[in-house]
């Protein structure tokens, strides 16, 4: 929206509080039945672990706070699960689908 | 295109819509026989009208266009919206012609919106007022696509592309408008002959302009590009240069700016899956109602057309003749019937091996196993090299011109 500056990557850390824009819209397709991503001409296919996540992406919390979340919920380790989510947002926030 | 590792969480398919060309690589629910699973659609490109205020010689729309008066109603367009959504579809690309010509659009926007789709506005932007791009995103819409012809600093070539005098700095003003709004921004541009020379401009330019992705469309030779190869047709050289800007540009700019590029055939080692398969998720609906499976389909004129004012939309996809004609394999001749990529590539362009073989069905003259191919390729290599033609402008009765009064521009050969 200011564009006077220089635009930058986003970087995906556990500090970082992702959110999905407004305009990308997460949602169940009930004919197919399955979640998608709706994106400007992209249409993305999350599995249920990604829908997970990125319906704890409001912005707020953490990307550490989410994997702890994950961690209680799931009994697994919280270290591999930060690393994964990490990546996953890493890989759509370079596509635009995240903003943090 | 973009690659994706089996282990990634979130799958990537393309429902992108740009100057001659559609790309649905549906990745989703693989289906072993194509021809066995009518799976439902995902797009639809609806062409709101032919009216358009520039006159881009590589115009995706067919040599005659359709006039005003066979137009859609706006409650049929609404209808047309329900229908879509009901049948699965997805993304609805407003496009054209110019679709900011129909005063109507607002109403269309918010139907598509309650339906549920996803909406996208590809639109050339000169007619549009900063107070109506406000009420089109209260009526819902998702994304606006901006088409440009050069970069704002080659304005009088940008707007002699287009044949439209001010038409640069006027994109240039909606697009900081639609960012301003917060609304997600695409740059479409057309690359050939004219402006092949600034592609890392353009990237940099899209980027300068906020968009969030930018179309590196190298043209598609049908319809007016057809007519206009002549003039528009890169050397292999630039294309191979701009190929490499390309390259190093996604790796500068990721996450800064999606650069999404479409190949010129004649360049490519194979053909294109055309529509990612005819039939398999794209339904093209053109002003008049016409169903189309690619919006170049009617050149292939052996095919017949459903209208959305005779049949239900559903009917037409799983039943109309011209949807059934080429979907799937079981239509295919040698060599694509045996071939190993018959269903990645699905044989290439119907259209294209139509209007140079005289029969859809047979392979695409792109593909090297085409008995067409050599001398299909030379073409663009003695095109390329020779002056450039002047434009055949995109206009009503433009294409079959007569002797041609002074001031338009002079028809070539063709």
């Amino acid at each position: 929206m200011n564009e006077t500056a220089p635009r930058q990557r986003t970087v995906i850390s556990a500090e970082s509080k992702p959110a999905m824009p407004r305009y990308i819209k997460m949602r169940h397709d009930a004919g197919r039945d399955r979640w998608i991503i709706l994106a400007p001409e992209r249409l993305f296919d999350p599995d249920p672990i990604a829908v997970e996540v990125l319906k704890l992406c409001d912005g707020a919390r953490t990307v550490g706070e989410i994997a702890e979340h994950l961690a209680k919920e799931y009994n697994a380790p919280r270290e591999d699960i930060e690393a994964d989510i990490v990546t996953m947002l890493q890989d759509l926030a370079d596509k635009g689908v995240v903003k943090a | 295109m973009n690659e994706t590792a089996p282990e990634k969480h979130v799958k990537e398919s393309t429902v992108t819509m740009d100057a001659g060309e559609m790309r649905c690589d549906a990745s989703s629910a693989p289906s072993p026989d194509p021809s066995c699973v009518i799976r439902a659609p995902i797009g639809l490109l609806a062409e709101l009208t032919h009216r358009c205020p520039l006159q881009c010689p590589y115009c995706s729309n067919p040599l005659e266009l359709e006039k005003v008066n066979t137009e859609l109603t706006t409650e049929e367009w609404q209808k047309v919206m329900r229908q879509a959504a009901q049948l699965g579809i997805l993304q609805v690309h407003l496009s054209g012609g110019e679709p900011t010509a129909r005063r109507d659009l607002e109403e269309i926007i918010t139907t598509a919106s309650e339906a549920g789709l996803y909406t996208n506005l590809i639109t050339a932007a000169v007619l549009l007022k900063r107070d109506r791009l406000e009420k089109l995103k209260e009526c819902g819409l998702d994304h606006v696509q901006i088409s440009i012809q050069d970069i704002d600093t080659a304005a009088e070539n940008a707007d002699r592309i287009g044949g439209y005098k001010g038409g640069s700095a006027k994109k240039k003003e909606v697009a900081g408008w639609v960012r301003e709004l917060g609304m997600p921004l695409t740059i479409n541009a057309p690359i050939h002959r004219h402006n092949i020379h600034n592609v890392e401009a353009i990237i940099d330019y899209a980027v300068s302009l906020g968009a969030g992705r930018v179309e590196v469309a190298h043209v598609q030779y049908y319809a007016w590009a057809l007519k206009n190869r002549a003039s528009l047709m890169p050397t292999r050289e630039a294309f191979m240069e701009a190929a490499r800007i390309v390259e190093r540009k996604r790796e500068e700019l990721k996450g800064i700016i999606v650069i999404d590029a479409v190949v010129p055939d004649y360049y490519a080692k194979f053909p294109k899956p055309c529509m990612g398969g005819w039939g398999k998720g794209i339904i093209n609906i053109t002003p008049s109602g016409r169903v189309l499976p690619c919006h170049a389909a009617e050149s292939i004129t052996q095919l017949e057309f459903d209208n959305v004012k005779d049949r239900p939309l559903a009917d037409i996809w799983l039943n109309g003749d011209a949807f059934n004609k080429y979907r799937g394999t079981s239509w295919m001749k040698e060599p694509c019937r045996t071939c190993p990529r018959r269903e990645v590539d699905y044989g290439g362009c119907r259209c294209q091996a139509f209007a140079l073989t005289g029969d859809a069905a047979n392979t695409d003259p792109a593909c090297s196993l085409s008995p067409m191919h050599e001398e299909w390729a030379k073409v663009a290599d003695v095109e390329s090299h020779l002056a450039s033609p002047a434009f055949i402008y995109r206009r009503p009765g433009g294409a079959s011109p007569k002797p041609a009064p002074a001031k338009t521009p002079e028809p070539s050969d063709a």
